[in-house]
Parts: structure tokens; sequence; C-alpha cells
């Protein structure tokens, strides 16, 4: 099971990274998507991945008996789940914004701020 | 999208769906459901009457402003947080009333934390879909 | 109990939410926002106090036990952070009274930074890593929501260079702390610090510093991974650029001094031998930097990353003097750049752009606003008797008695490079003569109302009477950085007060 998802894990950070390199902000997007989900991946198969039952405690013992899953992982991906949609959401509204001011969805048209700023950028007020 | 079985359905479906959400609240402390599935039900439920109706029927049946409703949310969920202070515990204790209540069951306060993210809920999601609408219309 | 640990954080966020209630209530907003960081600043001052007299304190929160539910740990150097933090957020809701345009407040300007606020001291204060990696998206989403707000151009472009970036880095660090769960099974800093030099496998410890190091030294923006910061600090107005610039980068810095005076200080020898080149780096490569550049606010911009280096150096040495350096240099540094900060945008408000080459000349308007941008520029230089001075001395003697000659040179030569642009920006902006062409179209623009004016002043004389005051009387902050220094170095007294009879 940690062989594929190590696989999964690498493929999907790999096109992850090609995609975050190119130029397109729409490709940029799935990039951080991408990503997002390799890293939830990577939490999960580090944390170990266990056949087991939910880590519920019956009602009449006081603790947990036999093999249970571990719960923080699932726990950890969760936060990091919600947290990379909300982030990738503004990122979305972001990139929309910034293509209504440009013009372009091209990344190397967005460099006014890293070049010499000798003149003021084109579109300020 | 104005269709009559669109309206007549959302008639009924709006309380409907705004009961079920406050049953779904309630019940998610012990079973599956809680603030955040009943607030999206909520919205859901605002969200069809929309599509039924228009953008200002919604507002005439909705007048609040939704970021107050977010901002009534966030302070339920805030204030409960801090209230097990007054008792002498550590920040985000659960603080229970004793007895069981009507509708409501246990008492405390993750009940009332879960009650405030249900009107965060609510209140995002309708700001995010009256914004939108209004920059469609 | 120790509630009060918690109040950094609920202050602001109250005072944000009652700030919703009145949402498109300008003046209301700002009242409330006056009043919410006039009080995190006094509560700051007092829990300060509080953790200088009784020692390292935590907060159990929701009562869960130590190594197991999350919780609040309050040593000197966090305490060092969140007073800081107070006096930067009450100096910026002054400043923003007098400088913030009316679109901006209508769209949740405030609101978006007492929550950023929010975020920043929650960040502090946690001593759980899964935690702060929440409380740095707290503070991140808030602050692209801060860099975009307004929505102009360059505002957009430099937006999303931040956010890609730091999106990237936060990944980084969710791995990073997914992998040390999966190897120690905790994520209390101080559990992990205790099961970290136990294991049998330190290779991976080494790895996972590395993460560590890259994901905050993005945050941090040192050597190789600074790009994003002179792409984005300065687009936004002044009040939020200073915040930025005093607080945003200063949270990486924390992160570094925490994570590797406590959880990775197993194979010193490799770690900080790394982190002291990486400093010296980042030293050059700033003021480098800075010295091609032409735009104020840029300028300042790459000057944040060469002081960084400062701080990293302190850190990288890991001596007590190294520490104590490192830890007075990021409050002295916070002070300074907000302030500088500060005055560029006064400086923008009087003439209307940021450009070197159109400004000049404001020393005969204001003359008043010569001094007060001497005071952190000198300090910023290192030139004594100024609180500049104090810190890079502290650090450079600190490198002396690690026999780290070669850091101690390019500090000194990194310090007069400083001096350098600060000169460069005294020249341009106040002294030299205006050029007609430029001082034309700048005549008409606006005779500023007298509000205006002493909501501007007012925070920056206050923060350069913070900086003379360091600079005069340096003796109690520079033991208070020994002592925070002290518990850095001995991490078995934070790991006794977080677990107590534990172990």
């Amino acid at each position: 099971m940690e062989f594929v998802l190590a696989i999964i894990v690498g493929i999907l950070a790999t096109s992850a990274f090609y995609l975050m390199l190119r130029r397109s902000l729409v490709k940029v997007i799935l990039g951080m998507v991408f990503l997002g989900n390799a890293v939830n991946l990577t939490i999960f198969s580090v944390a170990r991945v266990t056949k087991g039952y939910a880590a519920f405690i019956p009602e009449n013992a006081s603790t947990l008996e036999g093999v249970y899953a571990d719960p923080l992982p699932q726990a950890l991906i969760l936060t990091a789940i919600v947290i990379g949609f909300g982030t990738q959401a503004f990122a979305i509204a972001l990139f929309r914004k910034a293509f209504q001011k440009v013009g372009d969805d091209d990344l190397d048209k967005m460099n006014s701020t890293d070049i010499m700023c000798n003149e003021d950028i084109p579109g300020d007020k | 999208m104005r269709s009559i079985i669109l309206r007549t359905m959302t008639m009924y479906l709006l309380p409907l769906l705004l009961i079920f959400s406050v049953f779904l609240l309630f019940r998610g402390h012990n079973h599956p459901g809680g603030g955040f599935v009943g607030g999206l039900v909520a919205s859901a439920a605002y969200s069809l009457y929309l599509l039924g109706f228009g953008i200002d029927k919604v507002r005439s049946i909705f007048r609040i402003q939704p970021i107050k409703v977010l901002a009534f949310g966030l302070f339920l969920a805030a204030s409960s947080t801090v209230f097990p202070i007054f008792f002498g515990k550590p920040l985000m204790t659960g603080v229970w009333y004793e007895h069981k209540l009507p509708i409501v069951g246990s008492l405390g306060t993750p009940t009332v934390f879960d009650t405030g993210v249900y009107f965060t809920v609510l209140g995002v999601t309708l700001n995010i879909i009256f914004t939108l609408f209004e920059d469609k219309e | 109990m120790n509630s009060i640990l918690a109040m950094p954080v609920v202050f602001p966020l109250f005072t944000g939410i009652i700030m919703l209630f009145f949402w498109k209530h300008r003046q209301i907003q700002r009242i409330i926002n006056f009043l919410g960081s006039t009080a995190t600043l006094a509560l700051a001052i007092y829990l300060t106090w509080y953790i200088k007299t009784s020692g390292i304190q935590c907060l159990y929160i929701g009562a869960w036990k130590a190594p197991f539910g999350i919780i609040f740990t309050a040593d000197l150097l966090t305490m060092t952070m969140i007073l800081v933090s107070g006096i930067i957020g009450f100096a910026t809701s002054i400043y923003s009274l007098g400088t913030m345009d009316e679109t901006r407040e209508h769209f949740g300007y405030y609101p978006l930074l007492q929550i950023m606020i929010m975020g920043i001291n929650g960040s502090f204060m946690t001593g759980d890593l899964f935690n702060m990696f929440v409380w740095f998206e707290v503070l991140l989403i808030s602050s692209f929501s801060l860099v975009a707000l307004g929505g102009e151009r360059s505002q957009l472009e430099g937006a999303i260079k931040y956010v890609i970036l730091n999106l990237l880095s936060s990944s980084l660090f969710v791995v990073g702390v997914g992998i040390l769960y999966g190897i120690t099974g905790g994520l209390n800093m101080a559990d992990l610090a205790r099961k970290i030099p136990m294991l049998p496998n330190q290779g991976i410890v080494n790895v996972m510093a590395m993460f560590f190091l890259i994901s905050f030294g993005i945050k941090a923006a040192i050597f190789p991974l600074f790009f994003w910061l002179p792409a984005s600090y300065h687009t936004p107005p002044a009040a939020v650029s200073a915040i930025f610039a005093g607080m945003l980068t200063k949270v990486g810095v924390y992160a570094l001094f925490r994570v590797f005076t406590l959880i990775f200080v197993t194979n010193v020898a490799f770690t900080h031998t790394i982190i002291i080149i990486i400093a010296m780096l980042t030293m050059l490569s700033g003021v480098l930097g800075a010295a091609s550049q032409m735009e104020f606010r840029r300028i300042l911009s790459f000057h944040i990353i060469s002081q960084i280096g400062y701080m990293i150096l302190g850190l990288g040495l890991m001596t007590p003097l190294g520490i104590a350096g490192g830890v007075f240099y990021i409050f002295h540094h916070i002070i300074v750049k907000t302030n500088l900060f500060f005055v560029s945008g006064v400086v923008n408000e009087l003439k209307g752009t940021y450009l070197l080459k159109k400004l000049g000349g404001v020393l005969k308007l204001y003359p008043l606003l010569g001094l007060l941008f001497l005071i952190p520029a000198l300090s910023l230089g290192g030139v004594p008797p100024l609180s500049g001075f104090w810190a890079k001395y502290t650090v450079a003697v600190a490198a002396v008695e690690k026999g780290e000659y070669l850091a101690l040179a390019v500090s000194l030569f990194v310090g007069l490079l400083t001096l350098f642009s600060m000169i460069k920006i005294w020249n341009e902006v106040f002294w030299k003569e205006q050029k007609a062409e430029f001082a034309a179209e700048q005549q008409a623009l606006r005779q500023l109302p007298k509000f205006k004016i002493a909501m501007m002043f007012v925070p920056i004389i206050l923060l350069a009477a913070i900086t003379l005051f360091i600079g005069l009387n340096p003796e109690p902050f520079l033991d208070y950085a020994n002592e925070a220094a002290q518990q850095l170095l001995n991490p078995s007294i934070y790991i006794n007060a977080v677990l107590g009879g534990a172990q």
C-alpha cells in the first residue's frame, strides 16, 4: 500500500512542480492543487497506513482494543485540506483579477514589480 | 431558470430544509451532522429560493446582511471558547448545563460553538452567492 | 489558570469580529480598531512583565494534558515577539487613521489587520508544530488579502508571487510536520525535543531540519529564497507594507529560532554551520540588491533581507551571546524597519511618489521628518548610540568569540553598505533640490489636513523614541535578551515547563 501511495505522491508532486513552473496562471493554480494533494497523501502514508477499526472507544471499555487506525494524521489532513481549499480559492480569485487587470495570463508579462522600478507602473493610480 | 415547477417546489422546500438544517445542527453532537453541514443545508435552501425567484425576492425574506450573520456566528463561536475562563477552566474546555433540554439536547459550550459555526457558514455562503448573483444581474 | 496566555489571540479576534458588525461604518471601525490595538498593547506589556517574573508558563487548551492536546507556551522569546507585535499593531492602527484610503477601509481593511495580528500572535504563542502551521495560514490568508486589497496592477502582480511562494512554503512545512509525526509520534514541540535525540536514525532528522529551514526560510526571506519579498512588499499602501516589513518575515525568523534551538539541536555542527553560511549570503545579497535600487520602498525591502541575515547569524552561532544578539536584533529591527516604511509613506503622501528621481527637497518642507528619518535610518546602519549599534555589536562580538571571522567581516561590510543606502535615500529624498519638472506636477498636490499629519507623525515619533530609548539605555534590553538566550539554550527548562512531571 505504501508503495502505491509513494508512487502516486511522486507523480502528483512531479506534475505539480512542472505545472507551477509554467508561465500560464491557470497551470500554476492547477499545480498548486496537485501539490496540495501530494502533501496530503504524503502525510497519510508517512504516518503509517494500517488496516484497522476507527478509533472509537466502545461504550463499556476505557481503552481501545485490537488494531485501530491512528486518527491524528486524518485530522491533520482534514485541516490541511480545508486550509488548502481556502487558499486555492483565494488564489483563483486573485489570478482572475490579475488577468483582468493585466489582460494576459502570462507570468512573464507580470514582472513590473521585479524590474528596476524607475518609472511608475502602468495601470496604477 | 424561473420554471413554475421549481418555484412551487421551493415554496415548500425552503421551510422544510431550514427545519432540517436545525435538526442536523443539534443532532451533530453524537451523530453525523453538526453546524457545518447544517449551515450548508440552510444556505442551500436560500440558494434554491434564489434560483426560483431571483435575488430581490431572497433579499426581501432574508433582510439581514449576510456579513452580519457571519459576524454573529463568529461572535458566538469565539465567545463559547472564552466562556470556560469564567469557571476557572482553560480556554475551550467544554462546560455543560447538567439538565437535558427539549430539541437542543444537552446544552454546553460545544453546542454554542456549533451554532456559531452554523451561522458563520450560512453567512459566508450567502455572502458569496449574493455577491455572485449581483455581479451577474 | 493561565488563560491570560490566550488573550493576545483573543483580543484581536474579538476586535475583528466586533468590527464586522459595523461593516461599511468607517468611523466606528476606526475607533474600535484603535481601542482594540491599545488593549492588545496593554495586555502585551502586562504579560511580558508577568512572564519575566514568573518564568515559562503554559496553557493547556481544552484542559488536554501536554503531549496530547494543543498548548500555548510563553517564554521570554515569545514575549519579546508578542510585545513588539503589540507595539507595531498599535502604531500601525494610528498610522492607518491618517493614511488609509476610504475604499480600502470600506472593504474590511481593519478586520483583516486585526485577524492578521491574531495569526501573528498565535504563531508566536503556540507550542505545537501543527498548530503553528494553522496560525501561519491564518496570518497568510489575511496578509494575502491585505496585499491585494485595492487591486492596483502592481499590487496584484506582487500578490501573485507572494501567494505562490508562501503556499509552496506552507506545503513544505506540512510535509515536514507530517514526517516528524511519522517518525516520533508527537507534534508538541517539547515532546519532539525530548524524543528526537533518542531516535536511532539521525540522518532523517537532518533531512527534516533542512525541510524546516527551507520552509521557514521562504517566510523569513533568507538567501536563495527571498525573491518574493522585494517583488511584493513595496506594492501595498504604506501602512500595510510597514506592518508586513516589521512583522511577517520575523514570524519566519521566530520559527527558525524556535525549532533550531529546541528541536534540531542534535547535529549542530551540520545544521548551524549551514545557517551561518546562509546568513552571510543573505546579508550580502540583500545589501547589494538594495544598492542598485532607486525606489524608496524597494531599497527598504532589500534591507529587510540583509538584516534577516544578522538575526540568522546570531542563531547560527548558537552561543549565549549570539542568540541574545539575535533576539535583541529582532526587537530592534522590527521597530526601526516599520518606522522607515512609515516615513516613506509620509513622503509619498507629500509628494505622491516613491521614485527617488522624482523626489527631493523634503527637508525644506518638513525638517522634522528629516530628523525622524535619520533616527531609524542611522540605527539601521548601526551608528552609535542608536539601537542598531548595540544589536550589531552584540552579534559581532559573538562572532569573534566563536572564531567566525569571515562572518564578522561580512557583517561589518554589510553595515557599511547599509549606511551607504540610507545616505543615498537621505541625499535623494531629503537633501537634493527637486527637479523643476517634477516639482511642478506635485505643486498642486494636497495640502494635508492637520488631523492626517498628526496621525502620521505620532506613531513615527513613538517608534523613533523607542529606538532612541533602547540606544541610550541598552542595558535592561540586553539583560532581557541574555535571559531569553539562556532559556533558549537550555531546552530542558522549556521541556520541563511544558511536560511537567510527565517525563
